[in-house]
């Protein structure tokens, strides 16, 4: 199986998913947001983003929220602010090849209700417009899948993430792009991801990100990252030191050369291979920014559990801890527990992963969006003032 | 069904997908190896003599050094493997010119 049905948004990007999404641009524009996705059924994305927002940390909230307008995934958006002076100065994606993009501001619309009904009325027409939007052929080349682990446990680094990494040089190999994501798990094997990096820049752009990282730690809290690090519960499941708690991280990565660096939520066109995106390791921030870059797919490993999904990316979720698998089964894809228990190899599952991905692309519904997980977030870069 | 796994073929631990009692034996490339403590699932059993100070390796790279002598069939975890992050991490980034 080499091809998906997808949605062809123009100029190159594919979409896996035809969400509609309210994006809320500013905290205080939360509400309506919220109430015009509950009425319509659309998505909500909202956050804790304000007007006092400045340089870096600006650029990122406002990076972020156009990306998810920019989304191959998202066939219609509207933004909801509260006035165009007061926003952190989202500019609106451009509209392309039939996907509607609008503005509601509260204040404009005369207050709360009135805003709830013209977004309603907003997004219903968006609906109407991009309902029968038909699936075309495309080359799994296409696709963009971020990685990252969750909930992990000893199972991790044994099961799901090797099995993830047959996965990712499955993708590469057949042409399309992964992202090694969670800047935090990279100290300890910083070396390794320098050593497959297709260049002396990208190399040194790899060590600039951790570098970054150590010295957030050591500024804010006083802190290296070796201290308390494995942690108890690390040590309880038999991780000894940080390098191999590290190694057993990026596996899920896989074995390709190492293509660039991209910052969260910078736009992923074009990209292709293995690349690195700049994220913290928070569960909900380490999807959202490749999801906002117009990533089509997270594949999550967990070993505890987690039920997280995503707003606009279907989050495949592969556990690695057969128990888990068979408690927490309503949230999980792939049971890469039977890695564990010697029923498949980590290449047998990894193929299984890279087949999934390709028919979720094409349409089918991951546990996740099946319990409307649309969990999505944005970071922030210094204090809230 | 195997009870361990060696992420590498140079790798002088394996990780146990079972736990193991004093006496329990493993196959590791068609030798014997019996578990000399109770080791956890999860937890690394050494396969080769590791004498003290030298590697403990997994996924092919050194992640550790013993602080005694390790026989195999030891358990291999914080009771007798010193942490050798920061010391990689220097030595590898000078390696690199970085």
């Amino acid at each position: 199986m080499s091809a998906f049905l997808g949605y062809d948004r123009g100029a190159g990007r594919v979409g896996v998913r035809n969400h509609v999404a309210v994006v809320s641009t500013i905290s205080g524009a939360n509400h309506v947001a919220e109430k015009v996705a509950l009425e319509t059924g659309a998505i909500p994305i909202v956050h804790a983003a304000d007007g006092l927002q400045f340089g870096a940390d600006r650029e990122m909230t406002a990076r972020t929220l156009q990306g998810v307008g920019m989304s191959p995934n998202v066939g219609a958006v509207l933004y909801v602010g509260l006035g165009y002076e007061q926003t952190p100065a989202v500019q609106l994606p451009q509209p392309t090849r039939g996907k509607p993009v609008e503005h509601l501001s509260i204040q404009d619309a005369g207050g709360t209700r009135q805003a709830i009904e013209q977004g309603v009325r907003m997004v219903t027409r968006m609906q109407e417009q991009v309902a029968d939007l038909p699936r075309v052929p495309f080359d799994v080349s296409r696709l963009a899948v971020s990685v990252k682990c969750g909930g992990s446990d000893y199972t991790t680094a044994i099961a799901s993430n090797p099995a993830v990494g047959v996965a990712a040089d499955l993708l590469v190999a057949a042409g399309g792009t992964v992202f090694l994501t969670e800047t935090p798990g990279m100290p300890g094997s910083e070396h390794i991801l320098a050593r497959r990096a297709v260049n002396r820049e990208v190399a040194a752009q790899i060590y600039a990100i951790v570098d970054a990282f150590r010295d957030e730690i050591r500024t804010h809290f006083d802190r290296s990252p070796h201290e308390g690090n494995p942690s108890p519960g690390n040590i309880a499941g038999g991780i000894t030191t940080l390098v191999e708690k590290s190694y057993g991280t990026i596996m899920k990565g896989g074995h390709s050369p190492i293509q660039g660096v991209l910052q969260f939520g910078a736009d992923v066109q074009g990209k292709q291979g293995l690349w690195i995106m700049d994220t913290p390791g928070h569960d909900v921030f380490s999807v959202s920014g490749p999801a906002a870059g117009g990533c089509h797919i997270c594949w999550f490993t967990t070993g505890r559990g987690s039920p997280l999904g995503n707003a606009i990316m279907p989050v495949i979720k592969i556990c690695g801890n057969p128990e888990t698998y068979r408690r927490m089964a309503e949230n999980m894809d792939v049971n890469a527990g039977t890695i564990m228990t010697g029923e498949k190899t980590v290449e047998q599952v990894g193929r299984e992963i890279f087949e999934l991905t390709i028919r979720v692309a094409g349409g089918q519904l991951v546990r996740a969006e099946e319990l409307e997980h649309w969990e999505f977030a944005v970071p922030r870069i210094g204090s809230t003032l | 069904m195997n009870r361990c796994i060696r992420m590498d073929p140079a790798d002088n631990v394996v990780v146990l997908l079972v736990a193991l009692q004093p006496g329990d034996e493993l196959t590791v490339d068609g030798r014997a190896v019996r578990a000399l403590a109770p080791i956890p699932v999860g937890h690394k059993l050494a396969i080769h003599p590791i004498p003290e100070g030298e590697y403990v390796i997994k996924y092919g790279e050194r992640i550790g050094r013993a602080t005694a002598a390790i026989a195999p069939g030891h358990h291999v975890h914080v009771h007798n493997v010193y942490d050798i992050t920061e010391e990689v991490y220097r030595e590898e980034r000078r390696k690199l010119g970085l």
